[in-house]
């Protein structure tokens, strides 16, 4: 230490207090938030316990009783469950009744009945993601600020797209149910006209913030709207667009299991009844198909986004 | 001032460019593969669905029918013919409560009936022997005398006569059924029925300057009571609308997607630490957590509810539960990979100065994370408060399951219509809770961003 630094001149003091003090304030609104934070926690806790059927205290020494009906008295019957292979504990039960669900495609081939549920669930996430994507791409467009020039074309957009993503799935699955019938047909529309409203939103604000210069350029050539938009802003954020579809195809397979527990077909139906039933070799049959599924599709859209847009589409997704 | 270029400069462009114009042909083909791809897929999922079978047997006529239902609700008079004296019955618990008359059903001085659907324009007039339907500018005329109903004189289109029954169909206002024994009307209003007080309260029926006169200084209509809380008992246990059960049950709602991010990100947060892999001192503990984190995540929210309701019972604290489980995967995977994401030269420089393993956390990674944490935390918080809809239907609480009762008889898409305004205005001001606090982080998250852009 320089004897300099031992003068404290009355600025320098000042401006330590003055540090101080902020210091210490920015000290007490942490406290204070985090204080408010724990008392809301507390409070909802108590809260959503009041509510429950059954309490927490008091269920808490019956949460592994609960799972003895889980483990299957023959770990083989989940093997059996998952392909449909006749068990020799079926006393005609729905507990082992497996060889039932069998779908048969050509002479003694046959898909279990499980990944028949699981391509059923599947799909609708694909089909979906589908629809989302067809109307999300013209109509985040139109909804990008730099693209469109009418406010008003882009307002009504925008607030159609957020309806779309507010509103809750279940309703349009239910309204669609009594329309087209209880089932994946149901689910799709549902998920589907959710996904316009999520995706339209991701892709817009990525229009809004792409590189002008090549639509500029396009537009000293003479292009139209819709030329401008193929050639210079397409390029430039398509890959962004795929990367963002497959999150959300990974988003979708998560919905429409779902949908499949409130009747959207599928595998979630099964997996609700198997558990409300206290099936345990059905249900770690489903788990373990359910889990092993949304892992690789997870996995798969990973690699696939990496290779889309790099290490980019992982701090996005945030 | 077109320019027109030479063969030489055009070959010579496409030289100083070869990645543009002499790509290999799978990386020039692959869009059309796609788009073929798609195309066979959606075929194969045309068929999977059966899509033309569905579509053939829909009911697409129902759709107007049921969104009308959101915003309207409809009262339906039975005049009985086969009785000495012709009476209107309606239905019990109509929206009339339990003295209904209405001013629309008169009673002519002839003895016939008259009921206006739509004012006179659309009405329905009769006795034993005849019944005359006015609408759209026309007049029918329907004799009841002949053992059936018959229309004398031309039939128009809006009236369809079946073998003992006349249909005359007015629009969204309602319709006349005409057979020997009964007329029925059904007449639709636009609006809520008895949103605020229902048929049985004391205060059914009153305009809104009596019901504050009432309260304020009226007698006490139940003794013992006071008017104001008989009032708000009366609006919050509404038999119809059911306020009470649906603003709980919305709250429900709210606090399990609050409970379960909020102890999500408690418990991700300490784990990310160990998870990261600059941060850890183990690799291997990397890879568990990090394999933990993706199986919490894989085990669907679905699962987790179904799990926590049998284990709970139904209700928010089996929601809160199940949104708390998977959110300790997402929370722990996004925490975890914006820790690997920062910038290591404040943590060295702190390191530096002799300072221990949490010190170093607390003074060279923390102060960069902290923002885009709660960035992350809120963004999920807000995409939760949709999710604990979804999942409340199969049993975890909240207003799900109740949306899902009142879609499934098809019956009360007023009340569906109610909940899902709720919803709506809930999601949307959480949105903009979550997107003010997310918006104030930014100039920090900005600076993060920068430094992350220096680095390259």
């Amino acid at each position: 230490m320089t004897a300099s630094a031992t003068i404290h001149s009355e600025a320098t003091r000042r401006q330590a207090d003055a540090w101080r003090r902020q210091t210490s304030l920015r000290r007490f609104y942490t406290a204070l938030g985090v204080g408010l934070l724990l008392v809301a926690m507390f409070a909802t806790m108590w809260f959503a316990d009041e509510a429950n059927a059954g309490h927490f205290f008091e269920r808490l020494p019956h949460i592994l009783d609960f799972l003895s009906w889980l483990i299957p008295q023959d770990w083989n019957d989940v093997w059996r469950a998952l392909f449909d292979i006749a068990s020799p504990h079926d006393k005609g039960t729905q507990e082992f009744n497996f060889p039932l669900g069998r779908v048969y495609v050509w002479g003694g081939f046959y898909i279990p009945e499980y990944f028949e549920l699981m391509l059923t669930t599947i799909n609708v996430a694909l089909v979906s993601t589908f629809i989302g994507f067809v109307f999300a791409v013209p109509f985040s467009f139109i909804a990008a600020r730099n693209l469109t020039p009418s406010p008003i074309l882009r307002l009504v957009v925008k607030r159609f797209m957020e309806l779309l993503r507010a509103f809750p799935e279940i309703v349009i699955a239910g309204l669609f149910a009594a329309i087209v019938s209880i089932g994946p047909v149901a689910a799709i529309i549902a998920i589907g006209l959710h996904s316009i409203g999520a995706l339209g939103k991701l892709f817009y604000e990525i229009n809004e913030n792409i590189d002008m210069r090549p639509e500029e350029g396009l537009r000293a050539v003479g292009a139209n709207w819709v030329e401008r938009v193929r050639f210079a802003d397409l390029p430039q954020v398509l890959p962004n667009f795929m990367s963002y579809t497959l999150l959300r195809i990974e988003i979708n397979v998560r919905i429409s299991t779902i949908m499949g527990a409130v009747g959207g077909g599928g595998i979630g139906e099964e997996l609700k009844l198997a558990i409300s039933r206290g099936f345990g070799a059905k249900t770690l049959a489903l788990v373990l198909l359910l889990f092993v599924t949304i892992f690789l599709v997870d996995q798969f859209s990973a690699w696939l986004r990496r290779k889309l847009v790099g290490e980019q589409a992982f701090l996005m997704s945030a | 001032m077109a320019t027109t270029m030479t063969a030489d400069e055009i070959s010579a462009i496409e030289g100083r460019h070869p990645q543009i114009f002499k790509r290999p042909a799978y990386r020039r083909f692959w869009p059309l593969l796609l788009i073929a791809g798609t195309v066979f897929y959606l075929a194969y999922a045309l068929w999977f669905f059966s899509l033309p079978q569905v579509l053939k047997e829909s009911h697409w006529e129902r759709l107007p029918l049921f969104l009308s239902q959101w915003i309207s609700y409809d009262l339906q008079p039975e005049f009985r013919l086969d009785q000495p004296q012709i009476t209107p019955k309606y239905p019990r618990f109509s929206a009339l409560g339990e003295n209904p008359n209405p001013d629309w059903v008169i009673r002519n001085p002839d003895g016939t009936y008259t009921v206006q659907i739509d004012g006179e324009a659309k009405s329905v007039t009769f006795d034993k022997s005849k019944a005359v339907i006015v609408a759209h500018g026309e007049t029918v005329p329907i004799s009841l005398t002949g053992g059936k109903p018959q229309v004398t004189g031309p039939v128009p289109g809006w009236v369809t006569v079946h073998d003992d029954e006349v249909v005359a169909k007015m629009g969204f206002v309602g319709e006349v059924r005409v057979t020997v024994d009964r007329v029925k009307v059904r007449k639709r209003f636009l609006g809520w029925a008895n949103f605020v007080f229902d048929t049985r309260s004391p205060f059914f029926g009153k305009s809104a300057g009596e019901v504050f006169s009432l309260i304020v200084s009226g007698p006490e209509l139940k003794p013992g009571t006071s008017n104001l809380a008989l009032a708000a008992d009366n609006i919050w246990n509404n038999a119809q609308w059911q306020h009470g059960d649906v603003w709980t049950k919305l709250l429900q709602t709210i606090v399990m997607a609050f409970l379960g991010t909020l102890l999500g990100g408690i418990v991700a947060f300490p784990l990310a630490f160990f998870a990261a892999r600059n941060i850890t001192p183990s690799g291997l503990l990397s890879q568990v957590l990090k394999r933990f984190f993706d199986f919490m995540r894989s085990v669907d929210m679905l699962i987790w509810a179904l799990f926590f309701t049998r284990a709970f019972g139904p209700g928010p604290l089996a929601g809160s539960a199940a949104i708390f489980f998977t959110e300790i995967g997402t929370l722990g995977k996004t925490y975890s990979e914006a820790l690997e994401n920062i910038d290591d030269k404040p943590r060295e420089g702190v390191l530096s100065t002799g300072a221990n393993g949490i010190l170093v956390q607390r003074y060279g990674v923390l102060p960069e994370v902290v923002p885009i944490f709660i960035s992350q935390t809120l963004y999920q918080w807000e995409s939760n408060t949709r999710g604990a809809t979804i999942i409340g239907a199969v049993g975890a609480g909240g207003i799900g399951l109740k949306l899902w009762e009142a879609m499934r008889t098809n019956s009360n898409w007023a009340n569906v219509f109610y909940m899902v305004l709720l919803t709506l205005a809930v999601v949307f001001i959480f949105d903009n809770i979550s997107n003010f606090l997310r918006r104030r982080l930014s100039r920090t998250l900005h600076d993060y961003n920068r430094l992350q852009a220096a680095q390259g």
